[in-house]
């Protein structure tokens, strides 16, 4: 039977990184494909060529055994293939009902003017078909992640496409809203629409698709039938079987607190935070996209204002007005966006990680000291193991992995004593990410006290001493890494509207 | 935020929502007009200075109008006051010099400021060049053009009969004695009528919205981005040329040398009237509010025989003011 969509040998390159490298990939009408990988495995790559959001460098791509290009997501939708990109993209200041028919608002009479109660009521159409109670006019902006993620689902069904790809879309949902969701699968599955659907999260895939693809560092790697057993697909995922976890957990208990966090308040984005930190501890912060993780690092950085709340470092009360306070007492943020946040990717390796502490390279105070610079950059390659032709390429030009060494680097540099790392392996391969994992126990060992944010629960397990696990804001879990299983994570990720528990 | 959600009446519908922004400039209008009255009763509350505050409130009120839009798509026009200009000389140029009937010169003049804008809208999704330096680059340009077209002079419109008329006429004043309200302020508030329409009620003022809410969003919601851009920056070139025709239909010229500063009041205009720089919200009755309240203020100060320097020195404090405490309101969300 000749494929939906069928994929040979397709590749694609952005600058610095080889994204794709002669995958293979076909989607039958009427089945769930799952793509499966890890962080920059090149799912959601492979997906938005597919979707018109970028073109492929070379490889064929075929329709119903027709060769096409796909030049733009307008032409994407006209072949009728949909997309849930796995970050939001809605417009904060529309409504859902706007947002949803965006480019296709039902007109009135005159054919001039929008017909406002038309697009609501279709909305609601479309609202009651997936059981999501919200009115159509609601603001995006007021809106909480889990259900703009629902609003995104609602978009992708309203286009009847014979393609849907869904990357993620259960990232910020609950079990119930899941279950909503797969029903919703099901339904198009036996209508013939073929369905790409990328997770890590194994439970799901397994409930719900009927052929997996792995793809690793680029590469295709192998399609074999959902009851394949995890432990093989886990295998084709990182290229070698895993070793059983067995971790030793130092005891940090009589350790001095290095950062304690009382009371944090930002409106609806942090409610009552409090958590402490000791010296030598790695506190994990699991939790579903939106519950607020990053929000808390940003405030405890000073990046972002507070309600309410007081930082303390080793004892002393902070004034957090700005990053640089934060800086100050020595505390440093790799944050979640390396690219945006956390380098000068224009700027080359040495300027990097000489950046925070620059006061310290400077002849006379005023001019830059070149070759100390120079020094310490060098230093700071060589301790870390950064891959780089030289102290003065552009940090654009590394690959993920040694772009977040270069961030680790220049916080180093700067001495800090209290580290947070926002999902430190985002878009890293494989090899490096284990490189990664082995400093973060070093810098721990070492003396520092390591706050680790993820969405990969088998990441936070593997990493954490302590797990702080939020919700909507608030923590709902403070677990040992030793008792806790993804299950039992995931079960705190997603209780809502429940008190918050006090720690200290 | 049950005021978002709850079923919205036509006029709610026609001015846009963002209900709170609007009740502020509208409380800070009727506050300055107060005081004002207060002040000095005598010289403020006169039909003649009433229809003074009106007539001077026109030819910003326009630009400002064309301003909204692109504002709110979180873009700038910096060539709007120059734009007038030119398509009062233009106008000049078609009926003066070529004879056109007054009709198709004044379509022409509307025409020339919409093509400009489309123009401006091409450099800034075509050529890659931001907004702020396209519209920039196109004031200069329009600027010299206008000098050259002119040779430096004004064009006078004396031999255009009813040219004057379009702005100092009073199509009211024929029907009700009473109200001798100018034509051109006429025009103003029939052109924010229709700009409201399009802006609440029709897909190109969706897009104005959504644009400047988030780009990349609208680029994968399959919309041609960059001909809606297109499509706004020629509306307010457009708008630019009924402006244009105001102010040579007032002074009954085409002053080529006039127009540039003329965008900053309107930039004023729409800031004060709670439509954001950073895009996304927006309404034209706001920016109808803030031109208004920028008009009384000056207006004010000159009753009051405050020197024109200090009334400059009060604007720009009120601009800074405004967009402060608007800052200040969205934080708190």
């Amino acid at each position: 039977m000749t494929a939906l969509i069928a994929v040979k040998n397709l590749s694609k390159s952005f600058p610095g990184v080889k994204a794709l490298q002669k995958v293979q990939f076909d989607l039958q009408a009427g089945e769930v494909h799952a793509l499966m990988g890890e962080n920059g495995a090149g799912k959601s790559t492979l997906m938005k060529i597919l979707a018109g959001v970028y073109t492929r460098d070379e490889g064929e791509m075929l329709l119903d055994g027709v060769p096409v290009e796909i030049a733009s997501p307008a032409h994407a939708q006209s072949l009728a293939i949909g997309i849930i990109h796995q970050e939001l993209y809605l417009m904060p200041h529309l409504t859902a009902a706007q947002n949803i028919f965006l480019g296709r608002e039902p007109k009135g009479k005159v054919g001039l003017f929008l017909d406002e109660d038309q697009l609501n009521s279709d909305t609601q159409a479309l609202f009651d078909r997936m059981n999501l109670h919200m009115p159509p006019d609601t603001r995006i902006g007021n809106l909480t992640v889990a259900r703009q993620q629902m609003v995104e689902i609602a978009k992708a069904l309203s286009f009847k496409s014979r393609v849907l790809i869904m990357d993620e879309p259960t990232a910020a949902l609950n079990n119930a809203e899941i279950g909503e969701l797969f029903r919703i699968i099901r339904q198009l599955r036996e209508e013939g629409v073929g369905i790409v659907y990328i997770s890590h999260k194994m439970d799901e895939i397994q409930r719900i698709a009927d052929r997996i693809t792995v793809m690793r560092d680029g590469r295709y790697i192998n399609t074999v039938p959902a009851q394949t057993p995890m432990a093989e697909i886990i295998a084709m995922m990182v290229g070698r079987t895993l070793e059983s976890n067995e971790k030793s957990i130092p005891n940090t208990s009589a350790n001095e607190v290095l950062l304690d966090v009382r009371g944090l308040n930002r409106g609806r984005a942090i409610r009552d935070v409090s958590f402490t930190l000791r010296r030598g501890e790695i506190l994990g912060f699991a939790g579903l996209m939106g519950a607020g993780r990053t929000e808390v690092a940003r405030a405890v950085f000073g990046a972002d204002a507070i309600d309410s709340g007081e930082v303390r470092v080793r004892g002393q009360l902070l004034t957090l007005k700005t990053p640089r306070d934060a800086v100050q007492a020595g505390i440093g943020y790799l944050s979640e966006d390396r690219k945006h946040f956390g380098l000068a990717t224009g700027m080359d390796v040495e300027s990097n990680i000489t950046l925070p502490s620059l006061r310290r390279w400077l002849k006379w105070g005023v001019f830059l000291n070149q070759s100390a610079i120079h020094a310490i950059g060098q230093e700071m390659v060589d301790k870390l193991r950064i891959k780089t032709p030289s102290l003065t390429q552009v940090a654009r030009l590394l690959s993920g992995g040694n772009q977040q060494k270069v961030v680790i680097a220049k916080w180093l540099v700067q001495d800090c004593e209290v580290l947070i790392f926002d999902e430190p392996t985002r878009g890293i391969d494989v090899g490096a990410k284990s490189e990664i994992y082995k400093l973060v126990n070093d810098l721990a060992a070492a003396g520092k006290a390591i706050i680790v944010i993820s969405s990969e629960l088998p990441e936070v397990l593997h990493l954490s001493h302590r797990i702080l696990v939020m919700c909507e804001g608030r923590i709902t879990g403070n677990v040992s890494a030793l008792d806790a299983t993804q299950e039992s994570l995931m079960a705190l990720a997603t209780r809502r509207e429940v008190q918050a528990i006090p720690l200290h | 935020m049950s005021q978002d959600t709850e079923k919205k009446g036509l006029w709610a519908r026609l001015s846009g929502g963002q209900a709170k922004q609007k009740l502020l400039a509208f409380a800070s209008l009727i506050a300055l007009i107060l005081i004002f009255t207060a002040l000095k009763p005598e010289a403020f509350m006169t039909q003649d200075n009433i229809i003074g505050i009106l007539q001077s409130t026109t030819v910003i009120g326009v630009l400002a109008i064309a301003s909204t839009f692109i504002i709110i798509t979180s873009g700038i026009d910096l060539s709007v006051g120059v734009l007038m200009t030119f398509c009062a000389v233009m106008g000049g140029v078609f009926l003066v010099n070529w004879h056109w009937p007054l009709p198709l010169g004044v379509l022409g003049a509307v025409v020339v400021g919409a093509l400009t804008g489309c123009v401006s809208g091409l450099t800034i999704t075509r050529l890659k060049v931001p907004p702020f330096i396209a519209t920039l680059g196109m004031m200069m340009l329009l600027k010299g053009l206008s000098l050259i077209i002119t040779s430096a002079r004004p064009i006078y419109f004396n031999d255009i009969e009813g040219f004057d008329q379009i702005a100092l006429g009073s199509l009211i004043g024929d029907f009700v004695p009473a109200l001798q309200i100018p034509n051109g302020v006429l025009i103003m508030f029939v052109m924010a009528g229709i700009c409201a329409v399009i802006l609440n009620r029709t897909a190109l003022g969706r897009y104005t919205f959504a644009l400047g809410s988030n780009e990349e969003a609208v680029r994968l919601s399959g919309v041609d981005v960059n001909r809606w851009k297109v499509i706004i920056y020629s509306l307010g070139g457009g708008i630019c040329g009924v402006a244009g025709l105001l102010i040579a239909s007032r002074l009954n010229s085409a002053q080529p040398a006039l127009g540039q500063g003329y965008e900053l009041d309107a930039i004023a205009a729409v800031v004060i009237g709670g439509t954001s720089l950073s895009g996304g919200v927006g309404t034209i009755l706001g920016t109808i509010i803030g031109a208004f309240i920028m008009s009384v203020l000056i207006n004010g100060l000159r009753i009051m025989s405050v020197a024109q320097e200090w009334q400059m020195v009060l604007t720009g404090l009120i601009i800074i003011l405004a967009v402060y405490t608007d800052n200040l309101r969205r934080e708190k969300k």
